[in-house]
């Protein structure tokens, strides 16, 4: 228990009084461009009914801030159990997985499972399954032996790679009119959302966040480290179990609603963690749901009815969180 | 043992030449004489896809090789550095403002994007001081995704998408006669690599120790960079992404016989052009009469092999 004595407890003590101020400003500079991009969104180049207009865009409102919160708050969770600031669940292959049980679904059980079973059972099984698979991977990688994190970081993308070779063999082993029929359902779009997913999306949502307000009090502790968490009295295994189910649940709603996208979270917990100026979840998580908001909400108001591009914003989060990635690892490395 | 291997690769080549959905075999080809179906399916499908899966891959298993060489990394390949990406984004670009260039022209405007990602990718790494094993290979897979969305920004807007998806997908049931001979280029490059074999060996000791030894390193790190250039260029024009293959195939030859590349160069060529007969074969099989593309095959193949390459090596450091 040497370690104890090292640097990462005298962390937070400096310069207090300046800082207390600084986070809750941002929140809510953040909380007034959340606001103001939600309603640019509902009311911007709106024609007609406005009953039809305000009950369509809601729709897609609430799918686009249902996925910010999730990515968000699975991000930021992920980092702080895994103790960094690079990998995320979605570099870490987890979308692709959740596509790839899908396809063996239909591989195994056939389309008739896709059409017959009701959505809402199916999501719910599908949910449960990437639980079961991806806390057993987590378990694997990340409770086991200390590995090094750039090893972490690298099995984890090729798993993503493998996940989606996998599911690609399958989707080609499908005959074309079940391809065509799982084809529908992975093209997830914000336009096309399911009203029945999105109620029970709504619903899981809240109970994970129910859970993980309970556990809010261990974030700061486990952020510290393994070590250091035990130290200071929290079961290790168990919460960080927990707390690794809860962000499998919030990417499976993610990818279920929209499809991969795998910069996003990582560059909205970055941009959070830098804006907010300390590590402290009171402030860092609110900031990085906030910011997610902005950036879809927002992004997708710029690009449908500024540009009039509409589903390019996937590909500017790729190149812009590539770059932010890029960047990361090479200034963590030369610290 | 090397011998072995070729004669293993032989046959599969000969396998590979009966492989198919129209009847080929050799009672049919002697029952027709010589301007029967069988004999034409023969000499315009079979015989160039056999050579291209051959020339493609050894020539990638190569450039895999000489990039990990170069880079004094045993982690990178043309797929894992933007390498290949890059060579996406110049052949995109050349068709979209030039349809009508013959495709050598295209090839070559590929050539020159693929080492200029190459150099990029080298730069970033100076960048770095501290450098770690797994770090490099690391930010190549993320500058290659980089470079991929930049390309599929540009497919977007110019309504490519679906064609870009097409040919960046390695596949090697549209080879027919006339339209892989590119691919020689491919193999003339695979000689290159094997002549200056021995220096490229010393250039991989690094720069002090090559110079010390009278290599001009600067010299021989460019001429290798132009071998996985031109290589990466050609394959992708012709045949589309082999994720992977240049990564695994050194990686365990140097398992068995060891870095001393004049003696491996043979070795990586023959397992290169072995394994992707054996993904294409396997791909035309397991869902006979439809096929899987050889990218998807290699795409399980090869990561499963990385995976396994890398929990390895961090046991061995650990023990």
């Amino acid at each position: 228990m040497s370690s104890l004595s090292s640097s990462p407890l005298a962390m937070p003590a400096p310069s207090l009084p300046k800082k207390l101020s600084r986070p809750a400003l941002v929140l809510i500079i953040l909380g007034a461009l959340a606001l103001i991009s939600i309603a640019l969104f509902m009311t911007l180049g709106a024609k007609g009914s406005w009953s039809f207009v305000l009950s369509f865009r809601g729709k897609k409102l609430l799918s686009l801030v249902l996925v910010a919160y999730a990515i968000s708050v699975s991000t930021v969770l992920f980092q702080t159990v895994t103790n960094n600031r690079i990998l995320t669940p979605s570099i870490m292959g987890f979308d692709a997985l959740y596509v790839l049980i899908k396809t063996a679904i239909v591989f195994f059980l056939g389309v008739g499972a896709l059409i017959s079973i009701d959505s809402q059972i199916q999501f719910l099984v599908e949910v449960l399954v990437m639980v079961g698979a991806s806390s057993l991977l987590f378990r694997w990688l990340f409770l086991g032996e200390e590995r090094s994190l750039h090893l972490l970081v690298l099995v984890g993308i090729v798993f993503g790679i493998l996940f989606r070779s996998l599911g690609n063999f399958m989707q080609r082993m499908l005959d074309p009119g079940a391809f065509n029929v799982l084809q529908d359902t992975l093209f997830a779009s914000f336009s096309t959302t399911d009203p029945a997913i999105l109620a029970i999306s709504c619903v899981v949502v809240a109970a994970v966040s129910l859970v993980g307000l309970r556990l809010i009090h261990t974030y700061d502790v486990l952020s510290l480290g393994r070590s250091q968490a035990i130290n200071l009295g929290v079961e290790y295994k168990r919460t960080v179990a927990i707390i690794l189910v809860l962000v499998a649940i919030l990417v499976s709603i993610s990818t279920a609603l929209v499809g991969p996208v795998t910069f996003f979270g990582l560059l909205v917990a970055t941009l959070a963690h830098s804006l907010v100026g300390n590590s402290k979840h009171r402030y860092v998580l609110p900031a990085a749901i906030l910011l997610a908001i902005i950036c879809l909400v927002g992004g997708q108001t710029l690009l449908e009815r500024v540009f009039a591009f509409d589903t390019a914003l996937s590909i500017i989060i790729e190149f812009l969180g590539g770059i932010v990635f890029i960047f990361l690892v090479m200034r963590k490395s030369a610290r | 043992m090397l011998i072995l291997a070729s004669l293993i690769t032989l046959a599969m080549a000969v396998v590979s030449l009966f492989v198919g959905v129209s009847d080929v075999s050799l009672a049919s080809l002697f029952a027709g004489g010589m301007d029967s179906r069988a004999v034409e399916v023969l000499f315009i499908s079979r015989i160039p896809r056999t050579m291209a899966l051959m020339l493609a891959g050894g020539s990638m298993a190569i450039a895999g090789l000489v990039m990990q060489m170069i880079v004094r990394n045993r982690f990178v390949e043309p797929s894992t550095t933007g390498t290949m990406e890059s060579a996406g984004l110049g052949f995109l670009l050349v068709t979209l403002f030039a349809p009508g260039w013959p495709l050598i022209a295209k090839m070559a405007v590929s050539a020159l994007f693929a080492l200029g990602g190459t150099a990029l990718f080298l730069r970033i790494l100076r960048a770095v001081p501290l450098r770690d094993v797994l770090l490099v290979p690391l930010i190549g897979i993320m500058l290659a995704g980089v470079i991929g969305a930049v390309t599929y920004f540009v497919a977007y807007r110019a309504n490519l998408v679906a064609s870009l998806l097409a040919w960046e997908m390695g596949d090697f049931s549209g080879v027919l006669r006339g339209r892989y001979e590119l691919l020689w280029i491919g193999l003339v490059s695979a000689v290159l690599a094997y002549i200056v074999a021995d220096r490229m060996t010393l250039a991989g000791m690094g720069k002090d120790f090559a110079t010390n030894l009278g290599i001009n390193h600067r010299a021989v790190v460019s001429l290798g960079l132009s071998i996985v250039a031109v290589v990466s260029a050609v394959v992708l024009v012709t045949v589309g992404m082999i994720p992977f293959l240049g990564l695994i195939v050194p990686n365990v030859v140097s398992l068995m016989v060891g870095d001393n590349m004049r003696r491996s160069v043979p070795w990586v060529a023959v397992g290169g052009a072995g394994i992707v007969l054996a993904c294409d074969i396997t791909g035309r099989l397991i869902r006979f009469p439809y096929e899987i593309p050889i990218s998807v095959v290699m795409g399980v193949v090869g990561s499963v092999v990385f995976l396994y390459l890398l929990l390895r090596t961090q046991k061995r450091v650990a023990a």
